[in-house]
């Protein structure tokens, strides 16, 4: 890259909004140019500047109270009320209708808000792994020199294919946390694209099924397999993403 | 039943950004009693609205809507304000991205700063804002305001420009435009 396409993206690399390539080029280019590392600093510096400087302006309490006053109010009306039998009628009903069906549909919403917890917590991952400059901990010609080095790192053996045959070479390996634990990330790519593959020992009665998501533009695919857990994220489309988890699987 | 509902979740996902709904309409308006006029205005809406909100960002979501009420509210106001906007071409000056201000920029106090960010267009203020002080993404901005990322990218860089000059000049008085 030279200093006017630096130039043009300088903004959106000091405001992280570049892809790993394009960072990656920028971070190049700027040890070796006085004249543009000396422009990001000036808007980094800027930037802190405006943060510290305690422009942010709170809402003043008595405004707080006025909008919430001002809200209708339906409770206030009700609530004053002694609580009669017919009462008991008009809610008793339908709050044991509720109660019931909230009863039988907890055991599905634990299940789904542990998934969709998960799901945020791998995005983040996978974002933050694409951010710094800690992408793999273990760089990787084949599977041969990644899968031992998980070795005395975790208590697992993630298996490790090489696809480069087949269109998504290994990049690497990396350590990661997820759920608590120590997780494998095993790095891919695809074209521009990188895929973050977390994979740990899968707890009891996972579901085998694939099942694709999507968060902040990211496609995030999971599923369990002989024993493991598996979750594929990228920002690849999903059809080639989908291709990928064939491969693995 | 439903009311009642409606207000906890309003309550719940709402209210949190009261904050944030002030502290925009006080930076588009420039001014407190309007700022506290037009947020207030904007909750309301957001309550007889939040039917039609269907989860996702909760703050961008109110944010879009003190964004909308305050630019009708400028509209009337302060047509004037708006209209330099459009007409707002960038000016040539000497580009003082290349100097060393990092020094100089510590040397800013709050009031230098205020002013300058209060001297910005109503368009690179508000974007400036939403970046710098809510921490929104490009993304974010763009669907806010709907405009294209692009758009979002080239109103940073000259708000962040011009910022840098006024600070610069105001800091250093033998800088020539």
């Amino acid at each position: 890259m030279n200093c006017q396409e630096i130039e043009a993206l300088k903004h959106a690399y000091a405001d992280r909004e570049l892809d790993l390539v394009r960072t990656t080029e920028i971070e190049h280019h700027l040890s070796d140019c006085r004249a543009c590392s000396q422009a990001h600093e000036n808007i980094r510096a800027l930037s802190s500047a405006l943060k510290s400087s305690d422009l942010y302006f709170k809402a003043p309490a008595h405004l707080k109270k006025r909008i919430r006053a001002s809200l209708p109010n339906e409770a206030r009306s009700s609530s004053s009320q002694p609580f009669g039998w017919w009462q008991w009628f008009k809610w008793g009903i339908p709050i044991a209708g509720t109660a019931l069906i909230a009863f039988l549909l907890a055991t599905s919403f634990i299940r789904a808000s542990t998934d969709e917890r998960l799901a945020q917590e791998v995005t983040a991952n996978h974002v933050r792994s694409l951010m710094a400059t800690h992408l793999t901990d273990v760089t990787s010609s084949d599977q041969h020199t990644v899968k031992p080095w998980f070795d005395g790192k975790i208590d697992f053996a993630p298996p490790v294919k090489d696809l480069a045959a087949q269109g998504f070479p290994l990049m690497g390996g990396r350590l990661d946390y997820l759920q608590n634990r120590p997780v494998a990330a095993l790095i891919y790519q695809r074209h521009k694209h990188l895929i973050n593959l977390f994979v740990w020992p899968a707890t009891r009665n996972s579901s085998r099924a694939k099942k694709l998501v999507v968060r902040q533009g990211y496609n995030l695919i999971h599923w369990n397999e002989s024993g493991m857990t598996f979750w594929a994220v990228s920002d690849l489309n999903p059809v080639e993403l989908r291709e990928f988890v064939e491969l693995i699987k | 039943m439903e009311e009642q509902d409606k207000q906890a979740r309003f309550e719940e996902t709402i209210m949190p950004h009261l904050d944030a709904a002030y502290n925009l309409a006080r930076w588009l308006t420039r001014n407190e009693h309007d700022a506290e006029d037009v947020a207030q205005d904007a909750v309301l809406r957001a309550f007889k609205f939040f039917g039609g909100f269907h989860g996702g960002n909760s703050r961008s979501w109110l944010l879009s809507i003190v964004r909308n009420t305050a630019y009708t509210w400028l509209q009337k106001n302060r047509k004037h304000e708006i209209a330099t906007v459009f007409s707002e071409e960038e000016h040539d000056v000497e580009d003082l991205a290349a100097n060393p201000q990092v020094l100089l920029l510590r040397k800013a106090d709050h009031e230098e700063i205020m002013r300058a960010v209060e001297q910005l267009p109503v368009e690179f203020r508000e974007v400036i804002i939403l970046r710098e002080l809510e921490g929104m993404s490009y993304k974010e901005i763009a669907e806010m305001s709907d405009v294209p990322i692009g758009t979002v990218m080239s109103r940073l860089a000259r708000a962040r420009k011009q910022l840098q000059q006024s600070l610069g000049q105001r800091l250093q008085p033998g800088v020539s435009q």
